[in-house]
């Protein structure tokens, strides 16, 4: 119970108002009056809540294997002065900065966290976050349909599957149609199809992702995003582990106009699943297109630098139903965790992070690989994470691996029933060598029947 | 207790490259590992020591109000007190650190987690079923209509494509309906400031999909004859949907579900003391009646007893002998909303709130909201408008209007006044038909004291509006900058720092 509430407050405010008891404060008529009372938790104190949650601590064992899993969620490494800084309780306990004059801190926040999206992503601008990164392509999309007319959407198949499967939800509220473009014998977005698909003139969006689920970077080559892009179609590249940012081309560079993603990677813990942040990053061209926050500069009446919540024409509490979106609440003390993580590391610090991932991957494809009956699946380079072929049943190989108190990464014929003998494995600078070389033993001490278990 | 003032740089203009702090080994060389056309040609971002960017965030705080500061009666928001053991809970490694493609048998813990609070709400809200799934409140309002989009579909009614709300509804509202194709019909309020079942009657038709209402409305008004209101509807054929916003001032008195409603959201960051973050990380359960339950978006929480026999029906209960499953393969489902299974975190926050109320607390909660709230209203309601003076709910309107004929003085002007003593504003101009509406929401959480310090303070703005209203009219002068030219903001829009 958190409320101050002495017998002779409530008198004395009962009074003031002029009723008798609470419960005529509170009186309903009896069509919908409670009937039967609710069935919720005991009240419990500090110390027994504690004692629960140690409970469910004890019952998620997870955290006594070690653990090859990414695929859209990520194991890095969070200095405990992001912690400190962000559970301040004024950034804690705030609420989106209508009130700019007494919202200054969090509002320049907000326009460094929009800087260093639109520095790391290579275009014009981002907004202040939206929930994650599936959201975040569904926005994406819904700009680019917005900005052509068009309600076609051809997306790569080496895009995250839940992303695609985010964006089929989406599609089925706003009639959009998707197709998907295959991926290649590398791992990489097969192109071959596209000039053939591009002249049917009836899709608003090429989506892409790199790396992409496969961990492969998937850039588009030099010269397909202007052939897309003369078809009045818009390029959306989507990037699932913002850590790569620090280290390949940014997207921006090989032609996105649009950048959708998901940040946890900085500075945000893995926790299940959420709360995550997504970013939107966009050419100037499609500014007035993009949802949600975006925090701006300006002056005060005194002529003094000053910050302040802007361009909410587009938004839904001025617009409605014509608003770019209905996103109201976003993430915003997730990209504040972000902002701090990224100015702590530096460039320094994230360029030796996207490293150290790059290189302990590579450890892991080269060791895994090397392993009689197990392969890379594919050539194409990989930040993260790599696609490792096994001999029989991928799923089967990770049971295995579990009673060793391994999780060996993902089975990938849970989302592309043609790769179930191939598991998605990630190493981040948090894999230790001698954590790849636990698995590497394990791998090789798996029977031969259990693997090969068809 | 004003605000800093101070000017801090931006983070990219402190710092010198170099300036690393080693909280990694160094990394090798990225061309040795990767083709260079893979490789980005530069890192335009500072280097600065841990010190310099815990001076920068903390002064940026410094220069942020939050409840923690000082009262924040923004209305419609539920700016109540965040517990800190709720974050203390969120943190515990085991949770914290757990992958979200974990094995089940591996996240079980989390999994009784999510399903103690979602039979929890189904109980204390009256739903069949809850889905954790959306991120926020109009998230939520997302998945429902989807929701309400595939059901009509299956039952072979696809030309449902209205949906009615009333004038008084959060803009979120037709927001979300034209995401999913629908038509918005905005359905006039009554001169009590509620919808009127006759006028119900009027609208709703065989195009009807959906009825979105808060109760209370957005006025903090009980609607009391709902009930009316929802048979109107589901005689046409529609669907019930109750906006949770203001589900903090009827928790244990009344559920949405014996009110008619067949679908619902709740905001957890404003009900159930998730802290609001700056404008999230929110959360937006999806409640739904049980002929509706197969429609919910992926995944759900299955729990199984000892025998592996399902056990998904009734209110909260003990889940030590449970096992529990995620479920992804519902054919009806309209799909998943989000990259992962739920805001977790902000899962494990809601859960500690209810274990630290429990039934018979959360009743309390909501009654002394509305407690709180009516105390206000009736300590002013002498010296400004309240257009609708009666028994409220957990907020209220007041109208700045005849104030602004007689002295100049605006509702926007009141808020900055209200900023300069050291209070945040309550939300200002919504609901829209009331004219220089101020929305007061002051949550069971501030204590009676605090209450008459605002109201004293309230009064007193309002006599100094009278006497010497450009006193008012100036302010804010005691905050860290004045009032801000906003038109100059979305001109000539400056979004981000820019290297030289």
């Amino acid at each position: 119970m958190y409320t101050p509430h002495t017998a002779s407050d409530i008198e004395a405010m009962l009074r003031v108002i002029g009723v008798d008891t609470l419960d005529d404060l509170v009186r309903v008529p009896d069509a919908v009056a409670l009937r039967a009372p609710v069935e919720v938790t005991p009240q419990l104190t500090e110390i027994e809540i504690a004692e629960r949650f140690h409970g469910f601590a004890a019952r998620t064992t997870a955290g006594g294997y070690t653990s090859f899993l990414g695929a859209g969620a990520y194991h890095h490494y969070i200095p405990p002065v992001v912690g400190a800084l962000a559970m301040r309780g004024e950034f804690l306990t705030s609420y989106t900065p209508y009130q700019a004059e007494v919202s200054q801190g969090y509002l320049q926040a907000i326009y460094e966290w929009q800087t260093y999206i639109a520095l790391l992503t290579g275009l014009d601008v981002a907004n202040a976050s939206v929930y994650d990164g599936a959201t975040a392509l569904a926005e994406g999309v819904i700009m680019a349909v917005n900005a052509t007319g068009r309600k076609g959407v051809l997306i790569s198949s080496a895009v995250h599957p839940n992303y695609r499967a985010v964006l089929r939800t989406y599609a089925d509220g706003l009639d959009l149609t998707i197709d998907e473009l295959p991926y290649g014998e590398d791992g990489r977005t097969d192109l071959s199809t596209l000039d053939a698909a591009l002249a049917e003139q009836r899709y608003a969006a090429v989506v892409v992702q790199s790396p992409n689920f496969f961990g492969a970077v998937d850039a588009l080559p030099a010269g397909v995003a202007d052939r897309i892009r003369a078809t009045k179609t818009v390029v959306i590249g989507v990037v699932a582990e913002a850590m790569s940012l620090a280290a390949l081309a940014a997207p921006g560079t090989w032609g996105a106009e649009i950048c959708v993603g998901e940040g946890q990677s900085f500075g945000n813990a893995i926790a299940y699943g959420g709360p995550y942040v997504g970013f939107i990053a966009a050419t100037t061209e499609h500014l007035r297109r993009i949802p949600g926050r975006l925090a701006g500069k300006s002056v005060d009446a005194n002529g003094k630098t000053a910050y302040v919540l802007t361009l909410q024409a587009r938004e839904q509490h001025i617009r409605r139903e014509k608003a770019t979106s209905n996103i109201c609440t976003n993430q915003a003390h997730c990209a504040l965790c972000a902002t701090i993580y990224l100015a702590a590391l530096g460039k320094t610090g994230l360029r030796d992070c996207a490293a150290l991932n790059v290189a302990r991957t590579a450890e892991l494809r080269e060791k895994a690989g090397a392993l009689d009956g197990f392969s890379a699946r594919f050539d194409a380079p990989v930040f993260n994470e790599v696609a490792i072929r096994v001999p029989g049943r991928a799923a089967d190989v990770l049971a295995a691996l579990e009673r060793k108190k391994i999780l060996g990464g993902l089975d990938l014929g849970r989302f592309y029933p043609e790769l179930a003998d191939c598991i998605l494995m990630t190493a981040t600078e948090l894999t230790t060598s001698a954590a790849v070389d636990r698995l590497v033993t394990a791998l090789s001490e798996i029977p031969a029947r259990a693997a090969a278990r068809v | 207790m004003p605000l800093p003032a101070f000017d801090t740089p931006l983070i990219f203009e402190t710092g010198q490259e170099g300036r690393a702090n080693r909280y990694l080994p160094s990394g090798p060389a990225l061309e040795g590992l990767l083709p260079k056309d893979a490789l980005r040609d530069e890192l335009p971002l500072p280097d600065n020591s841990e010190l310099d960017v815990v001076r920068h965030f903390t002064r940026l705080s410094q220069k942020t109000f939050g409840i923690d500061t000082a009262f924040y009666p923004l209305g419609s928001c539920t700016m109540k007190y965040n517990p800190r053991i709720n974050d203390a809970m969120a943190n515990v490694p085991a949770l914290r650190d757990l992958h979200p493609f974990a094995p089940d048998h591996a996240a079980q813990g989390a999994l009784a987690v999510m399903w103690e609070l979602e039979r929890a709400l189904a109980s204390l809200f009256g739903m069949a079923a809850f889905s954790l799934n959306p991120a926020a409140g109009a998230h939520a309002e997302l998945a429902a209509l989807l929701i309400a989009k595939a059901y009509f579909k299956k039952k072979g009614e696809p030309q449902r494509n209205v949906v009615i709300v009333p004038d008084t509804a959060h803009g979120t509202n037709p927001a979300s309906a034209a995401m999913v194709g629908f038509k918005v019909l905005s359905l006039k309020s009554d001169a009590n400031g509620r919808v009127d079942p006759e006028e119900m009657r009027k609208a709703a038709g065989p195009d009807t999909a959906v009825c979105m209402m808060t109760n209370p409305n957005t006025l903090g008004l009980f609607e009391p004859r709902i009930h009316e209101v929802s048979d109107v509807v589901h005689e046409a054929g529609g669907l019930m949907y109750y906006d949770g916003a203001n589900a903090n001032a009827l928790m244990g008195n009344t559920r949405p579900g014996d009110m008619g409603f067949d679908l619902m959201h709740l905001n957890l960051h404003k009900t159930f003391t998730i802290p609001h973050g700056g404008g999230g990380a929110g959360a937006g359960p999806v409640g739904v009646a049980p002929h509706l339950v197969d429609f919910l978006p992926t995944p759900v929480v299955r729990a199984f007893d000892a025998d592996g026999k399902p056990s998904n029906a009734g209110g909260w209960r003990e889940t030590a002998d449970l096992t529990f499953a995620l479920d992804f393969e519902r054919p009806d489902s309209i799909g998943p909303m989000r990259s992962f299974w739920s805001n977790f975190a902000h899962m494990v926050r809601a859960l500690a709130y209810t274990y630290a109320n429990g039934g018979d607390g959360l009743t309390t909660v909501s009654k002394l909201a509305v407690l709180n709230a009516n105390y206000i209203r009736a300590s002013i309601s002498d010296v400004i408008d309240v257009p609708y003076d009666e028994i409220n709910r957990h907020e209220f309107v007041a109208s700045a209007q005849s104030l602004k004929r007689e002295t100049g003085v605006r509702a926007l002007d009141l808020a900055k006044a209200l900023l300069d003593r050291g209070y945040h504003a309550p939300t200002v101009y919504f609901p829209l038909i009331v004219p220089e509406c101020l929305m007061i929401e002051p949550t069971e959480t501030e204590s009676k004291e605090t209450l008459d310090a605002f109201i004293a303070d309230f009064r007193d703005i309002i006599a100094t509006a009278k006497s010497d209203p450009e006193k008012i009219l100036e302010a804010p002068v005691n905050t860290a900058v004045g009032r801000i030219d906003e038109t100059r903001a979305a001109r000539q829009p400056d979004l981000r720092w820019r290297p030289a």
